[in-house]
């Protein structure tokens, strides 16, 4: 069991204030949708928790089974148990798939992994996402589409099998077929009930792939309404509108 | 910036064997205005004497005919004709140079591996000229250790239809010196490809240069190059197209590290006006590891005719991208090793294209032992 505890976390950037007091706790076996207007704060909140250097936290913790994340740097967030996959992979120049896969099994794992096996499991995740197999071979994201590039970061989940995994608008810039193949790789990865999801959203589209078990709606950099599933379905019948004007 | 100032074509027209027609270089000129005079150990101003050595030993493919010839043979300085002081230097005081010639349609079985070791004992002159006939295909290694003071032009006569690979490792240790000159003429659809590795040394500067004899000639130039501390490479690279339907590529790459460590990258392509159809490209791009380190990167296109297939340049000098090293450690790789990774892929995507897995394997090996430092 595993729990992500976000506690009046308050993030700038560049001396602008974004997140202004997020609370929220992700526990194993759950997953919590993140839906907002664009501007939000959502993204900034996904950023901020994973430790991108641009972010300045200014309040706060985010706890993982109790260790503070915030006093980790990146790369120990994530050998910690948590996953961030990006809405906008970057394409790293000659640097391979398999290579940059194996550097961080091996990273993750504390050992690096026996190739026979990890060759089988990375034959295995590229199948179940209809990855074709010349993509090990490849440059990390580089000439990737943005349906192949949100794949490989399901398929990184896979792989990794972090503890807490927050998915910043994964479904976005994906057509029907592709989402579908995302989701049925997220539901796998829920599958075990051993991780906590916190899925970041613009629309409602991806959650009738993958089912939440709260959502929270993010507006001027904080939660502004929290329920279960049906909110998702206000949502989508009745927009953001109202939490914008709320909030303005 | 003075190489707007004035028609680029002019700055690469004096050439000579005479010593006396080139001015020793003060430092404010054009073509010596990046270059630390004062740790040339006098070999641009006649006070380096000849009095080390540079030992040169040759495994050739048996298919290459090696001869050591001296100052009077009258094959030597028909390709290239000294374009600066230190070049018409070592013109005017090597003592044997070393031709190597391969036979009209012969196809090499291996490698020649020309390799030059300096002693550290003083100065030292050289020469080397290959010969590649029309039609005939060979690849050529020359391979630069020890310790020198070491100016040399090396010249490539690649015939018609004929192949040049070349590899020049400039593997020096910390103190060596070394201006050199590398210049291929290219014979009608000869094509010619050169891969320069400059790690080690205190100062290299190294020229490759093309011309084409005929139309058809293809010259693809790469380089690597991995600056530490204190350290001043240079590579002043010149393509003159001055027959129609050749091509030229120019990709040069470097990583610079540590205090006062210094890459210096021109890149001249001149498209004369009987140039039409001409296909170039040239790239140089740095990647500035650490403060202290300094990269100067100018290219320079002068297109002289209108009918041209295709000419571009660019240069790109910067940090580690901070996106590729967030990307790399949020999925749990440790900074320095996320480092390495961008870097090794940076300079890796040029080393691929070495052919020869040997050398292919030396030089990653060799990075990464810099990568280590």
């Amino acid at each position: 069991m595993s729990t992500l505890e976000i506690r009046d976390l308050q993030v700038a950037v560049e001396d602008k204030e974004i997140l202004r007091g997020v609370n929220l706790t992700v526990k194993s076996g759950e997953t919590h949708a993140i839906m907002g207007p664009n501007g939000s704060g959502k993204s900034t909140l996904a950023y901020a928790i994973a430790g991108h250097p641009k972010y300045t936290i200014t309040g706060g913790q985010v706890l993982l089974d109790g260790v503070d994340l915030l006093e980790l740097s990146v790369d120990e967030r994530a050998r910690a148990g948590l996953f961030l996959a990006m809405q906008y992979p970057v394409e790293v120049p000659g640097v391979s798939v398999s290579n940059f896969l194996r550097s961080a099994v091996t990273s993750v794992r504390g050992e690096a992994p026996k190739l026979r096996q990890f060759a089988k499991d990375l034959k295995n995740g590229m199948d179940a996402l209809a990855i074709d197999g010349s993509f090990a071979q490849r440059n990390l994201n580089e000439g990737f589409s943005g349906g192949e590039k949100k794949r490989h970061e399901i398929l990184q989940l896979e792989l990794l099998k972090p503890k807490i995994a927050v998915l910043d608008e994964t479904d976005s810039g994906l057509d029907v077929d592709a989402l579908r193949v995302v989701s049925e790789g997220i539901n796998r990865f829920r599958e075990s009930g051993e991780t906590g999801v916190l899925l970041i959203t613009h629309y409602t589209r991806i959650l009738r792939y993958v089912k939440p078990d709260f959502v929270h709606v993010f507006a001027n950099g904080k939660i502004v309404e929290e329920g279960g599933p049906e909110l998702a379905d206000k949502l989508e019948s009745e927009g953001y509108e109202q939490y914008t004007k709320a909030s303005a | 910036m003075g190489l707007n100032e004035k028609p680029l074509s002019t700055l690469h027209e004096k050439a000579s064997y005479d010593l006396a027609d080139f001015e020793v270089p003060a430092g404010r000129e054009e073509a010596w205005r990046f270059t630390p005079l004062s740790r040339l150990k006098g070999l641009h101003d006649g006070k380096a004497v000849a009095e080390g050595h540079v030992k040169v030993d040759v495994d050739a493919a048996p298919e290459v005919t090696v001869e050591t010839v001296g100052r009077d043979d009258p094959r030597l300085g028909k390709v290239y004709v000294p374009a600066d002081r230190v070049s018409a230097q070592a013109f005017n005081a090597f003592e044997k140079a070393t031709v190597l010639t391969v036979a009209r349609e012969a196809v090499t079985s291996k490698p020649t591996v020309v390799t030059l070791t300096g002693a550290g004992d003083g100065a030292a002159y050289g020469h080397l000229l290959v010969q590649v006939e029309p039609m005939a295909e060979a690849v050529i290694v020359l391979d630069h250790q020890g310790s020198a003071v070491y100016a040399d032009n090396v010249e490539f006569a690649v015939g018609d239809g004929a192949t040049l690979r070349v590899v020049s490792l400039q593997d020096w240790q910390d103190d060596a010196v070394h201006v050199s000159h590398h210049h291929a003429r290219l014979g009608r659809d000869a094509t010619f490809r050169s891969f320069v590795v400059t790690l080690g040394g205190d100062l290299v500067r190294l020229s490759p240069s093309v011309s084409y004899d005929g139309p058809g000639g293809d010259a693809d130039l790469t380089g690597v190059y991995f600056v530490d501390a204190g350290q001043h490479l240079e590579h002043r690279l010149l393509v003159d197209h001055s027959q129609p339907n050749c091509k030229s590529n120019v990709d040069y790459r470097g990583a610079l590290q540590g205090e006062d460590a210094h890459a210096v990258w021109i890149g001249d392509v001149i498209i004369r006006v009987a140039a039409e159809g001409t296909d170039t490209y040239e790239l140089n791009r740095n990647l500035i590891l650490t403060d202290g380190a300094r990269a100067d990167s100018v290219p320079n296109l002068e297109i002289l005719t209108g009918e041209v297939a295709g000419a571009g340049h660019a240069s790109t000098s910067g940090r580690l991208d901070d996106e590729h090293l967030f990307y790399l450690q949020a999925r749990g790789i440790p900074y320095d090793e996320a480092r390495r990774l961008v870097i090794r892929g940076f300079l890796g995507q040029l080393v691929e294209k070495i052919q020869i897995q040997e050398i292919r394997d030396r030089v990653m090996a060799a990075l990464e032992a810099e990568l280590a430092r």
